[in-house]
C-alpha cells in the first residue's frame, strides 16, 4: 500500500474562487492511502514546497498529488520537489484542477465535485505508479539551421562564436533571403546590403561554418542530441570548388530570355547566374529549366568560356547525411500570392506592384539601377497610391486573418524615401491603422507625414482601374471626411501580407514540430519559451515562428543560438522514462506497433523462449529503444495484443483512473 | 427592451449579419458605385447598426440608392457583407403596413418599349412587399 | 448531351433573341436545351433575407424539376442564373431555409441541392470546350474587337457563382477568341450597369452605364457583348453613341453560321 500526500493549490484565487479548495482537500484524504491532506495559496512557491518536503519526510510518503495548474506549468517543477526530498520523481501526479475545472466552470459547487473527482483519479494512479529512472544520451556537438536568411545568418553565427559547428542549409543557390532583396531598413534607413553582407561573408569565413547553398533536407531521423539528417545537394551543374565566380559564363550564355527571380521577374537573366553580386557562396548556377545544353544538348557557350573548367552538364543531386545535436528553423516568409485581390488590378496592371517589387524598382543593384520608373512604360511616376493591409486582417477567406506587422513601417519608409527622392511626387497610403509598437517607429512614420508631406488617408481601396491613357484611377473610401476618392496614379503598391515560406510544412512534419493553422511553427511556451519547439531540440529563429522585422529576427536568432549552445554544452541528456515497453510474453511480432510509431523507436528480434516439456521456440519480438522513443503512445493503442505498454501511463494506471472518475 | 435593441435583433435575424465582425477599414464605401448618390454610405450602415441607430437608416432615401450590385460584400476583408444590412433596413422599412416604396400603378409610367421584364420584377421585389 | 433549361421571362419576350440563339447555337454544338415544363420567374433577384421564404420557392421549384429529370439545369440570363445559383446554394447549405422550404413544397423527394447549375457559358467552356466551339465556327469574327460586359450578377458573390474570378475573370474573354474576335480588357466590365435603379433613379443609371460603355469605348472595343437583359437595355439606353451592345450567344450563332447578329434588327 502506498503512503499518499495530497497538496491542494488555490492558485490565488484562480482556483480557490471556482473551487472549495478546503473541501477538496478533506474529501481526498479519506481516500484508500492517503496518509495527509493539506491545501495551501501557493504550492509553487518556496514555502509551498518546503510543505510538500516537509510532508514527504514527516510522513514517510511513497506517493505525491498535486491538485494544481496544467502539468505543462509546474509537473517539472513538483517533481524536482519530491526529488529533494528523496522521492523518486516519478512518484508524483498532477490533477489539473485550473484549466480543467476552476477557469472553465462557474458554479463553484459543482466546481468543486469535479476537483474532488479528478484528484481521486489522480490518487487512483499514484497507487500504481512505479519508480522510473531516466536514461542518459550522448550530444552530438554541431547544429544544422534551416535557411539562410538574416535568421538563420545570426543564429549560425552565434552558435560557431560559441564555438561549436554548425551548418546553413539554404534552397537558393545563395545565402542571405529576403533581406539582400531590400534596399533601405526602417527605422534608420541603413542600406540593408550594407548591413547584411559582411554577416554574409563571416558565415562563409567561418572554419565552424559550413554552407550547403542550393540544397534541402530531406529526411529527419533521431532524436534531441542525436539526429540524423539527410540533405539533398541539388545539382547546379556547376563545380563549387572550381568556380572563381568570375561571372564570365553568365555574360556569354546567349539564353537571354530568363525571368529573374530575384528581382521579382521585372527584368531577365541569363541560363546559367549568379544572383546578385555579394552572393555566398559565389558560385555560379545553371537553371535546368532554360538551359539549351541541359535541355536538348545544343549549346556548350558556359564550358567553352569557363576558364577554370568548372561547368559540369553530368553533375547530379548529392546526398549527404550528417549528424547534429540540434536543428533551428528559420524557413522565412514570402509575400501572398495576389491572385485573390483583383480588385487592385494586380495582374492586369504592369505598374501595379507588390512593396517587395517596389524595392527592388528603388534598389540601385535593381532593374531599374536604383531609378523609380513605371514599370509600363519606364517614366517617372508623379502619384503614387500605396495601399495598405492587402490580403492581411483578412477573415474572408481570400488572405490572412493575422497582422502581418511589417507592412506598416515599410510602407513609411517606401513613402518618406519617394518624397525625398522626388519632392514632385504625391504620395497617399491608405491605411486602416498605423501600427507603429517598436523604438522610433511612431516617431519614423509621423516624419514621413510631417516632414516629407506623404498622404495618410484613413480608408481602403475599393477598386484599381487602369484607364486607356495608361493612368491607374484609384476608387477609395477616406472615412475622416467621409467622402469616396477618385484618385488618377501612375503607379499602386501593394503590402501584400507575408506567409511562411512553402517549405515550412513539410519540413515540419519530418521534424515532428507543430505548427499553428497559418503554417508558423508553434513556440514551446508563447511567452516564456518563444524559441523553443515543442519538440526537444528543436529551435525556431524568425520569421518562420510569426511575421518580424528585422531587429526582432535578429534578437531572437540570437536567443535561439543561446539555447542551441547550451544544449550543445552539454555531454549527456536525460531523457524521459515515461516511454513504451513490450512485453515479450504477449507479443506475436506482428508489425503494427512498428508501423504506426512516428519516431523509428521499435525495432525486432528472434528470440528464444523457453516452451512446455522443456522445448525452445524462437519468436519475433519488438523491442524499443528507450533513448529514440518519445512516449507518444501510439504503438500500445495499435499493439492488437496488449503487449505494449507506456511506463508511468500503462494501461492499468489509465483504467483505474477511469474507475475512479466512474465510481 | 428598448426598441432599438429590438430592431437591432431583427435586422440580426433577418440579414444574417454580425456587424461585430467589422473592422472599420472602409473597403465597402471606396468600393461602393452609388456612393455618391447615397445619405449614409455602407461603412456607416454597418457602424449605425451597431450603435443601434437604425431609424436614422430607415428613414434615409440610402436604402433605395443600392443597386445590389455586391461589389462590398465580394471585396470586404471581414465577411460582414454590408449590402445584406442594407436591404435588411430596407425591408424593416417595406414590411410595414403601406410603406412599400414602389407600388404596382406606377410600373406603367416607367415603362418604355426595350425595358426587359426583368428590371420590373426586381424592383418589385426590392422596393415593396 | 441534354440540359435542362431554364429561360426565364424576359426570354420569353424582350431578350428573346437570347433565347433563339442560344438554342441555335446549342443544336449546331451538339446539345440539347429542354425547356422545364412549368417553370415561373425566379423573380429576377435573390433576397438576401434569410426569413425570405416564399419569394425564393420558384427557383427551388425549377431546381427540384431538374433534379427529377436527371439533368444539369442551364440558364443564360444573369439574373436567373444568379437566383438559381444562391437558391441552390441556399438549399444546400442553410439547412433551416431549405427544412421550410421543403415543408412549403412538399415534394415527393425533399430538395437539398443535387442539381448542377451552369450558366450557358459553363457549358460552352467546361462541356462543349473551347477547341471544339472554335472548330465549329465557319464565320470567324477575325479582327472584332469585342469588349466582354460581365456586370455583377454573373460573378456575384464569386464564392456561390463559382464560375470565375470576379475580379479578373476570363471567360467570356475565352469566348470571343474561340469565334476568332480580339476580346478587349476593359476595368469596368465587372461593374454595376445601374440595373433596377433604372426604374427608381434613371440618372444613377445613365451614370453607371456610360462609365462602363466610355471604358471599354476608350480600349478601342467596336462592339459589347452581355449575358443579361437589364445590362443590354442600360447599356443600349445609356450609351448609345458608344459600341453597340448585343448578347453574346448573338456573336455565338453568327460566327457558327446559324443566323445571329443582326437578325434582331430586321425582324
Amino acid at each position: 500500500m502506498q503512503r499518499i500526500g495530497v497538496f491542494v493549490c488555490w492558485c490565488g484565487s484562480n482556483i480557490a474562487a471556482t473551487v472549495d479548495v478546503e473541501a477538496v482537500a478533506e474529501a481526498l484524504s479519506h481516500e484508500p492511502g492517503v496518509v495527509f491532506s493539506a491545501n495551501y495559496q501557493y504550492m509553487c512557491s518556496e514555502a509551498g514546497q518546503n510543505l510538500i518536503k516537509d510532508a514527504i519526510r514527516d510522513h514517510q510518503l511513497t506517493g505525491v498529488v498535486i491538485c494544481s495548474c496544467s502539468p505543462r506549468m509546474h509537473e517539472q517543477t513538483f517533481r524536482k520537489t519530491a526529488a529533494a526530498a528523496g522521492l523518486n520523481p516519478y512518484m508524483v501526479e498532477i490533477a489539473n484542477i485550473r484549466e480543467q475545472c476552476s477557469w472553465i466552470h462557474k458554479d463553484k459547487a459543482a466546481g468543486t465535485e469535479k476537483a474532488i473527482i479528478l484528484g481521486r483519479a489522480a490518487v487512483a494512479k499514484v497507487h500504481l505508479n512505479a519508480p522510473l529512472v531516466a536514461g542518459e544520451s550522448p550530444v552530438t556537438k554541431r547544429a544544422l539551421v534551416i535557411g539562410g536568411g538574416i535568421a538563420g545568418i545570426q543564429t549560425a553565427l552565434d552558435i560557431a562564436d560559441a564555438g561549436f559547428e554548425v551548418d546553413i542549409v539554404e534552397k537558393e543557390p545563395t545565402i542571405g533571403g529576403k533581406m539582400t532583396q531590400l534596399d533601405k531598413t526602417f527605422p534608420t534607413l541603413d542600406c540593408a546590403a550594407c548591413i547584411l553582407t559582411p554577416k554574409m561573408v563571416d558565415c562563409a569565413q567561418d572554419e565552424r561554418i559550413h554552407i550547403y547553398a542550393y540544397s534541402e533536407v530531406e529526411k529527419v531521423e533521431g532524436f534531441v542530441g542525436n539526429f540524423t539528417v539527410t540533405i539533398k545537394k541539388k545539382a547546379r551543374f556547376v563545380d563549387e570548388t572550381k568556380c572563381t565566380g568570375c561571372g564570365l559564363c553568365t555574360e556569354k550564355c546567349p539564353q537571354k530570355k530568363v525571368p529573374n527571380l530575384f528581382n521579382l521577374g521585372l527584368d531577365t537573366r541569363r541560363a546559367i547566374y549568379i544572383p546578385f553580386a555579394q552572393a555566398v557562396p559565389k558560385v555560379a548556377t545553371i537553371d535546368a529549366d532554360y538551359c539549351n545544353m541541359l535541355k536538348n544538348g545544343k549549346c556548350g557557350v558556359c564550358a567553352k568560356v569557363c576558364t577554370a573548367g568548372a561547368i559540369d552538364y553530368k553533375q547530379t543531386d548529392q546526398h549527404i547525411e550528417e549528424k547534429y545535436g540540434a536543428i533551428v528553423v528559420a524557413t522565412g516568409y514570402n509575400p501572398i500570392k495576389l491572385d485573390s485581390f483583383e480588385e487592385y488590378a494586380y495582374a492586369q496592371s504592369p505598374d501595379v506592384v507588390t512593396s517587395l517589387e517596389f524595392e527592388r524598382l528603388t534598389n540601385a543593384a535593381g532593374p531599374t539601377g536604383g531609378t523609380l520608373l513605371r514599370p509600363s512604360d519606364g517614366k517617372h511616376p508623379h502619384t503614387i497610391v500605396f495601399v495598405q493591409c492587402v490580403g492581411s486582417r483578412d477573415t474572408s477567406g481570400c488572405g490572412k486573418p493575422y497582422c502581418s506587422k511589417i507592412c506598416c513601417m515599410y510602407t513609411a519608409k517606401h513613402a518618406m524615401l519617394t518624397r525625398d527622392k522626388y519632392p514632385d511626387t504625391e504620395v497617399y497610403v491608405f491605411y486602416i491603422d498605423v501600427r507603429t509598437p517598436g523604438k522610433n517607429f511612431d516617431e519614423f512614420y509621423r516624419r514621413a507625414v510631417e516632414e516629407y508631406g506623404v498622404h495618410y488617408i484613413k480608408g481602403m481601396v475599393g477598386k484599381v482601374a487602369p484607364q486607356a491613357d495608361g493612368t491607374l484611377m484609384v476608387q477609395a473610401s477616406d472615412l475622416i471626411s467621409n467622402e469616396q476618392l477618385h484618385i488618377s496614379a501612375d503607379m499602386v503598391v501593394l503590402a501584400a501580407a507575408i506567409e511562411p515560406d512553402k517549405s515550412a510544412r513539410p519540413l515540419a512534419t519530418m521534424l515532428t514540430a507543430s505548427m499553428d493553422t497559418n503554417d508558423f511553427f508553434t513556440e514551446a511556451h508563447p511567452k516564456l519559451r518563444p524559441v523553443e519547439s515543442p519538440t526537444a531540440g528543436i529551435f525556431l529563429s524568425g520569421a518562420c515562428q510569426g511575421p518580424k522585422d528585422i531587429p526582432e529576427t535578429v534578437a531572437q536568432a540570437g536567443a535561439a543560438a543561446s539555447k542551441v549552445i547550451g544544449l550543445l554544452s552539454k555531454n549527456k541528456l536525460t531523457g524521459n522514462p515515461c516511454v513504451a515497453r513490450s512485453d515479450e510474453m504477449l507479443c506475436n511480432g506482428c508489425s503494427s506497433c512498428e508501423k504506426v510509431c512516428p519516431y523509428g523507436a521499435i525495432s525486432y528480434e528472434d528470440k528464444e523462449f523457453r516452451m512446455p516439456n522443456r522445448t525452445v521456440a524462437i519468436r519475433r519480438v519488438a523491442k524499443v529503444n528507450p533513448a529514440v522513443c518519445q512516449g507518444c503512445g501510439a504503438c500500445t493503442v495499435a499493439c492488437p495484443s496488449g503487449a505494449m505498454d507506456l511506463l508511468g501511463f500503462s494501461n492499468r494506471q489509465i483504467m483505474a483512473e477511469v474507475d475512479a472518475i466512474c465510481k | 427592451m428598448t426598441n432599438s435593441q429590438e430592431l437591432k435583433e431583427t435586422l440580426a435575424r433577418i440579414s444574417g449579419v454580425d456587424v461585430r465582425k467589422c473592422m472599420r477599414c472602409g473597403k465597402c464605401s471606396g468600393t461602393c458605385p452609388a456612393y455618391d448618390e447615397m445619405e449614409y454610405h455602407p461603412h456607416e450602415f454597418v457602424y449605425m447598426v451597431e450603435k443601434g441607430e437604425i431609424e436614422k437608416l430607415m428613414a434615409s432615401p440610402s436604402l433605395y440608392k443600392c443597386l445590389s450590385c455586391f461589389a462590398c460584400v465580394e471585396r470586404c476583408p471581414r465577411g460582414v457583407e454590408p449590402a445584406k444590412v442594407v436591404e435588411a433596413v430596407r425591408l424593416l422599412v417595406i414590411r410595414q403596413q403601406g410603406c412599400n416604396h414602389m407600388t404596382p400603378d406606377q410600373i406603367p409610367a416607367l415603362l418604355d418599349e426595350d425595358l426587359p421584364q426583368q428590371a420590373i420584377v426586381s424592383a418589385m421585389r426590392k422596393y415593396s412587399k | 448531351m441534354i440540359f435542362s433549361y431554364y429561360p426565364g421571362c424576359t426570354l420569353k419576350n424582350k431578350a428573346a433573341e437570347l433565347d433563339r440563339t442560344a438554342r441555335l447555337a446549342a443544336e449546331r454544338l451538339g446539345f440539347t436545351l429542354e425547356e422545364l415544363p412549368e417553370w415561373q420567374c425566379c423573380g429576377g433577384v435573390f433576397s438576401s433575407a434569410r426569413d425570405e421564404i416564399a419569394s425564393k420557392l420558384a427557383a427551388v421549384r425549377a431546381l427540384a424539376a431538374a433534379r427529377d429529370a436527371g439533368h444539369d439545369l442551364v440558364t443564360l440570363c444573369s439574373a436567373c442564373h444568379n437566383v438559381l445559383k444562391q437558391a441552390n446554394d441556399a438549399m444546400a447549405h442553410d439547412a433551416d431555409f431549405a427544412m421550410k422550404a421543403n415543408n412549403y413544397m412538399q415534394l415527393e423527394t425533399p430538395y437539398h441541392g443535387e442539381t448542377r447549375v451552369l450558366h450557358y457559358l459553363e457549358v460552352l467552356r467546361d462541356v462543349v470546350g473551347w477547341d471544339r466551339v472554335a472548330a465549329a465556327v465557319t464565320h470567324p469574327l477575325a479582327g472584332q474587337k469585342v469588349a466582354a460586359y460581365y456586370g455583377c450578377l454573373l460573378l456575384r458573390p464569386g464564392a456561390v457563382m463559382a464560375m470565375d474570378n470576379p475580379e479578373n475573370p476570363v471567360i467570356m474573354e475565352d469566348f470571343l477568341r474561340a469565334l476568332g474576335a480580339d476580346p478587349v480588357i476593359y476595368p469596368y466590365r465587372n461593374e454595376c450597369c445601374g440595373g433596377y435603379i433604372t426604374l427608381e433613379d434613371p440618372d444613377l443609371a445613365a451614370k453607371k452605364s456610360r462609365q462602363v460603355a466610355d471604358s471599354a469605348a476608350g480600349f478601342g472595343a467596336q462592339q459589347m457583348v452581355t449575358a443579361c437583359p437589364l445590362c443590354l437595355y442600360n447599356i443600349h439606353k445609356n450609351a448609345a453613341d458608344g459600341p453597340e451592345i448585343c448578347y453574346f450567344t448573338e456573336l455565338l450563332a453568327q460566327a457558327l453560321g446559324v443566323g445571329g447578329k443582326g437578325a434582331r434588327d430586321d425582324q
